[in-house]
């Protein structure tokens, strides 16, 4: 389905990653092809198999790893070698800087942009009190919970105002009633920033509860093999989960993956005759 | 006072105790060891008198320098090393031998190059600490989280101020081991080497005070030096402390 332009925020044309051979290593072919839009201020997640090429497929979006061939735009403008203005990444991993306290973590990012001390505090005492972490401004990220580090990694994106929020499995060390506060919490900035958000995950049910559209990535290599529409309303949170259309989407999604899963474990070596085998 | 501490202390105090009580009871000679009390007069008798001040400052503003040089330079040579894995692999045999090699037999080309100064000594100095910091810059930056780089690329820093702003800060409890080994080995070479090789200098001192049986001023100037080594260690494990405890990693 083609878009008109200015509902287009980001596109991917034929986008292929190939990791080259090194030494004993042969060449990879990690993902694509891929083509997909995304629609301003939407709302897109990705799920797929372990390695299907989920997080290349991130890297190549944010400008994070070049593509192999084909093509990825950003409003308008080709995204080649270097993470556009406009866009934040968020990564499953703790990125927090534990040499800093929250609020200078916040902070990071805008004072190495040079921007002017006053606009620095106001966004950052803004963003830190949207996100709930106001009072642990002057803790380290030592002191914090896995969530709240989370939360200010969220937060150290957000003070740059992206137009295109881009997560990594972000809530992928958490437990599943964290997952599911995280992710009304992703609804409100979602919804307060009008941000156009690309998840990855590998939880359907997050994907299900979160999403306008999930994408399905095949096995190894990744390619987009449906694009389910959840048809959900925009100012929905968690509750979602106990609807039965929920259940519905999170079946549609399952019976996509399902073979997929098979494929990918099959790849590893780890299918089912092979586990019994040995 | 941690419960430790209070027993380390009391094992400490019970040694000088012990070695007062020998020396005074003649169990110990006179000439091999002096008892810690008249150590320590010798010591404050040192200071006072200001004999041998221009001494201290001499091996203080050589190992000085020598810490300086080794900490800039160790930190230059194991970013390059980082940068370049290939040199890295190349050097690797070298690095890990580095410390079987006596530096001390390089003297003779130090004053070649150097001249019959100070400088020699700065350089045996320097010659024994650059690699403690060259392997622990090394080892640090190979230890960053990938995520940080990641983190960086995202937030669209520079080369240089991804390595001042997170590179740097993410290694530096490394740097700051390797700092603490080139000040013990600075110090190590440069009194070594004003042991045999200067004539001036703490180490030199020593060496003219325990061949003329100056025992007091030996043991003098022996305190001396093990209590100033001693109160830059406790400050600099006081801020390590302080620096791992923030980070949540004690």
């Amino acid at each position: 389905m083609s878009l008109a332009a200015k509902d287009l925020h980001a596109s991917m044309r034929g986008v292929t990653r190939v990791y080259p051979a090194v030494e004993d290593h042969p060449a990879v072919h990690a993902l694509g092809p891929v083509d997909l839009d995304l629609r301003l201020g939407e709302f897109f997640s990705v799920v797929g198999p372990s390695g299907c090429g989920k997080s290349t497929l991130l890297d190549v979006l944010a400008g994070l790893a070049p593509a192999s061939a084909g093509t990825v735009t950003f409003e308008g403008r080709s995204v080649t070698g270097q993470v556009p203005e406009g866009t934040g990444v968020v990564f499953q991993e703790d990125a927090s800087f534990p040499w800093l306290t929250v609020w200078d973590n916040a902070a990071f990012a805008l004072r190495r942009a040079a921007v002017s001390k006053s606009v620095v505090r106001e966004r950052v005492d803004h963003t830190l009190s949207f996100m709930g972490l106001a009072d642990f401004s002057s803790a380290y990220p030592a002191q914090l919970s896995g969530g709240m580090r989370q939360r200010l990694c969220i937060a150290r994106t957000l003070v740059t105002r992206p137009r295109l929020l881009l997560l990594d499995e972000p809530f992928g060390a958490l437990d599943q009633q964290t997952r599911l506060l995280m992710g009304d919490e992703l609804l409100r900035i979602w919804r307060q920033t009008g941000a156009t958000i690309f998840l990855i995950t590998h939880a359907l049910d997050e994907a299900a509860m979160l999403s306008d559209r999930v994408g399905v990535m095949s096995a190894r290599p990744g390619q987009l093999i449906e694009i389910v529409e959840t048809c959900w309303p925009r100012d929905r949170d968690s509750t979602i989960v106990s609807r039965p259309e929920f259940g519905e989407v999170t079946g549609r999604l399952w019976a996509r993956l399902r073979g997929e899963s098979l494929k990918a474990l099959e790849l590893t070596g780890m299918h089912r005759g092979r586990v019994i085998a040995s | 006072m941690s419960r430790a501490g209070f027993i380390r202390l009391l094992v400490v105090a019970a040694a000088i105790f012990a070695l007062e009580v020998a020396c005074r009871a003649g169990v110990i000679d006179a000439i091999t060891i002096i008892p810690p009390s008249a150590m320590a007069a010798g010591a404050w008798n040192l200071l006072v008198s200001g004999r041998y001040t221009q001494d201290i400052l001499l091996t203080l503003g050589s190992v000085g320098l020598a810490v300086v040089l080794a900490i800039v330079g160790g930190f230059g040579l194991g970013y390059v090393l980082f940068r370049l894995p290939r040199l890295r692999r190349a050097l690797d045999p070298l690095l890990a031998s580095y410390y079987a090699v006596p530096t001390f037999v390089f003297y003779p080309l130090f004053i070649v190059l150097f001249g019959l100064n100070r400088l020699p000594l700065v350089a045996i100095g320097f010659v024994f600490a650059v690699i403690a910091m060259a392997i622990n810059t090394l080892t640090g930056f190979e230890r960053v989280p990938p995520v940080l780089r990641r983190t960086a690329k995202a937030l669209r820093l520079s080369e240089p101020a991804t390595l001042v702003g997170i590179t740097m800060p993410a290694c530096a409890p490394y740097l700051l081991t390797g700092a603490k080994l080139v000040i013990a080995y600075s110090f190590i070479g440069v009194i070594a080497g004003e042991f045999v090789l200067s004539g001036a200098g703490v180490g030199h001192q020593i060496a003219f005070a325990y061949n003329n049986f100056d025992n007091p001023n030996m043991y003098g100037l022996m305190l001396l030096l093990i209590g100033f080594v001693s109160a830059l260690n406790m400050v600099l494990f006081a801020w390590e402390r302080r620096f791992y405890r923030r980070r949540g990693l004690t």
